[in-house]
């Protein structure tokens, strides 16, 4: 390089390391005013749930059932127990279902024909169907219709069920084709058979993947309100459903929905109580699901 | 060079005439100059796919034009050539000649890929291997494979050897059977103390050998290994190779290599696969020589092996 070319090189070198400089200024303090936006608003939302619900927190909200009467006496014991009761049930219904259909598609089907392929778009459809239009199905086809099994915890578990299965499937098939072919293959050429190959190579390599998906999928299923009303699960039960055919039961979603919905405001407050708890089942399945991603997940 | 490294006690036993001429062979120095081993030591074979059967030496494969295509389209055509038991047969030549797809065709691990088809017949100990009422995972059991890129399964050492007895129902002593497989890996020394950690803790190099130990555990015919070196270190490289030279008096070896020294020092037998174009300006590999390594490498019948042996080419 020439002596009279230097400046030259230098001005051009400090023209634009301004300007880039001020662009990398602008551009991570706007990306960090969008979180802060975001982050601000669930914040103020926490505490506003916060400061009203923790009072009402106590040992006798958890246990009493719900008064109409008295909101000192008030409780969510049937709600509690009808949302666990729903996630237990939807459980065993998606986790089978929901896994098999996601080795049917990663390790059976063949992507070339075409009913394969429109089973793999109408999925990727369902999983954006709006809720209500699940609980509308629960309502024509579990509830009443065929199968009429009426207002019970295994229709509303079942339309829950139906609603996640797309994304434990999505999440599933992902888990499924993130083993590597290699060991297929090696599995393969020892002389296992495919099924062999599945559940012994496969699906032991998936199973964390499966499982996150599962708990996401629960999360879900358990915040949902809209399919409940129209399943018709009830709002205030003065018990708990003691068996899962026959028994109307709440759900803690439809609980804090009445609370809010009622005119005085000591029941109001009962519903901030009731979203506290709600939010703390969240919390520790998607803790779960972090665990269990980061402790058994398999690097390759 | 070829590492010296200690046998296992189990290579002590006399061999069989022909493995002893095969483990006598000098490690072929360069084939760059192609003509260590002296002209006219193999008997003459008038060129292409002549199976050049050693009088001493049965068929393990016999194939017969095989063709085999992927989604229509030839990958490897017309390939007829008989592989010995008891040997080593290397199967040399350039990218997408079809090498790994026609190994692959040996145990049906083909099937596995949904548009390949296979015409032509593979005879395994003279039983048609396409025949329609033959259970590919049958044929696996007897004819194992080792892969390119070592694939240990994410278990441990244990059970990675122990997974073949385990899915195909063998009888016996599982801990004796682990044992004896990975004797044979030429591994037990290095990991007995270790047998329930992960194998993914091991080296490249041991990965492989774990590979090779698991599919002796089934106690295979035959053991294929595509191109088992090519992501290993010369030192491991050549721990392979001893292994190889060991294994051979039990089982019939055929190996895909892209490294000529090393076709040239372990194989008894070499086939040079090429790629043709054809009319319609598509390519597919066919073989252009098959006969003894010494005689591939040294003295060639067709001009392209002699290209490819010498470095000229490829």
């Amino acid at each position: 390089m020439s002596v009279a070319e230097v400046p030259v090189a230098r001005a051009v070198v400090r023209g634009a390391s301004r300007g880039a400089r001020v662009r990398e200024i602008i551009f991570p303090a706007s990306l960090m005013l969008c979180i802060a936006f975001a982050m601000l608003t669930l914040v103020v939302l926490l505490l506003d749930v916060a400061v009203d619900g923790l009072p009402v927190l106590s040992w006798n909200f958890l246990t009493s059932f719900p008064s109409q009467v008295f909101p000192e006496r008030s409780g969510i014991q049937s709600a509690l127990v009808g949302t666990l009761l729903l996630m237990v049930v939807c459980a065993v219904f998606i986790v089978p279902v929901g896994t098999a259909s996601a080795i049917y598609l990663e390790e059976y089907a063949d992507g070339n024909r075409w009913w394969n392929r429109l089973i793999e778009v109408n999925i990727q459809n369902l999983a954006a169907v709006p809720s209500i239009v699940y609980g509308i199905l629960g309502l024509a086809f579990l509830v009443r219709g065929p199968l009429e099994l009426g207002r019970v915890v295994l229709a509303g578990a079942l339309t829950l069920g139906l609603l996640v299965l797309p994304v434990v499937i999505i999440v599933g098939r992902e888990a499924i084709r993130a083993v590597p072919n290699s060991i297929r293959e090696g599995s393969m050429a020892l002389g296992a058979t495919l099924w062999q190959t599945i559940w012994k190579q496969i699906l032991p390599g998936a199973l964390p993947g499966i499982a996150t998906g599962i708990i996401l999928a629960l999360s879900r299923a358990i915040g949902e309100t809209a399919p409940l009303i129209v399943v018709g699960a009830a709002a205030f039960a003065r018990f708990n459903p003691n068996d899962l055919t026959s028994d109307p039961f709440s759900a803690l979603p439809i609980q804090i929905l009445a609370w809010i919905q009622d005119p005085q405001e000591e029941f109001r407050t009962l519903a901030a109580g009731a979203i506290l708890v709600l939010l703390i089942l969240l919390l520790f399945m998607n803790a779960g699901a972090i665990y269990l991603r980061n402790r058994y997940e398999q690097k390759w | 060079m070829r590492q010296v490294t200690e046998r296992p006690e189990s290579s002590s036993e006399p061999r069989a005439a022909e493995s002893a001429a095969g483990a006598q062979k000098p490690p072929a120095a360069e084939p760059a100059d192609g003509r260590v081993m002296g002209p006219g030591t193999a008997p003459a074979v008038e060129g292409v796919k002549a199976p050049a059967a050693a009088p001493d030496s049965k068929p393990v494969f016999a194939v017969e034009r095989l063709t085999v295509s992927y989604a229509g389209r030839p990958a490897v055509r017309e390939v007829s050539f008989g592989i010995e038991e008891r040997r080593i047969t290397a199967l040399i030549g350039a990218s997408g000649c079809g090498k790994s797809t026609f190994i692959r065709t040996l145990n049906r691990m083909n099937d596995l890929i949904p548009s390949a088809s296979v015409e032509g017949s593979v005879r395994y100990h003279g039983q048609d291997l396409y025949a329609p009422d033959v259970d590919p995972v049958q044929v696996r059991k007897r004819i194992g494979m080792v892969f390119q890129k070592p694939n240990p399964f994410p278990k441990s050492i244990y059970d990675n050897v122990a997974f073949g007895p385990r899915v195909l129902g063998m009888k016996g002593e599982m801990d004796e059977m682990v044992e004896r497989a990975l004797r044979r890996g030429a591994l037990w020394d290095e990991v007995k103390d270790r047998l329930k950690q992960n194998a993914f803790g091991m080296s490249g190099g041991q990965q492989q050998r774990l590979c090779i130990a698991r599919a002796l555990a089934t106690d295979p015919d035959v053991i294929l290994m595509d191109e088992p070196a090519s992501a290993l270190d010369p030192i491991s490289t050549g721990r392979i190779e001893d292994l190889m030279f060991e294994l051979k008096d039990r089982v019939s070896i055929v190996i895909v290599t892209h490294n000529m020294q090393q076709a040239a020092r372990v194989s008894d037998m070499t086939a040079f696969f090429t790629v043709v174009v054809d009319d319609t300006g598509h390519r597919h590999g066919e073989v252009v020589e098959y006969d003894e390594t010494e005689k591939v490498f040294t003295n060639p019948a067709d001009e392209r092996t002699e290209a490819y042996v010498t470095g000229r080419v490829g």
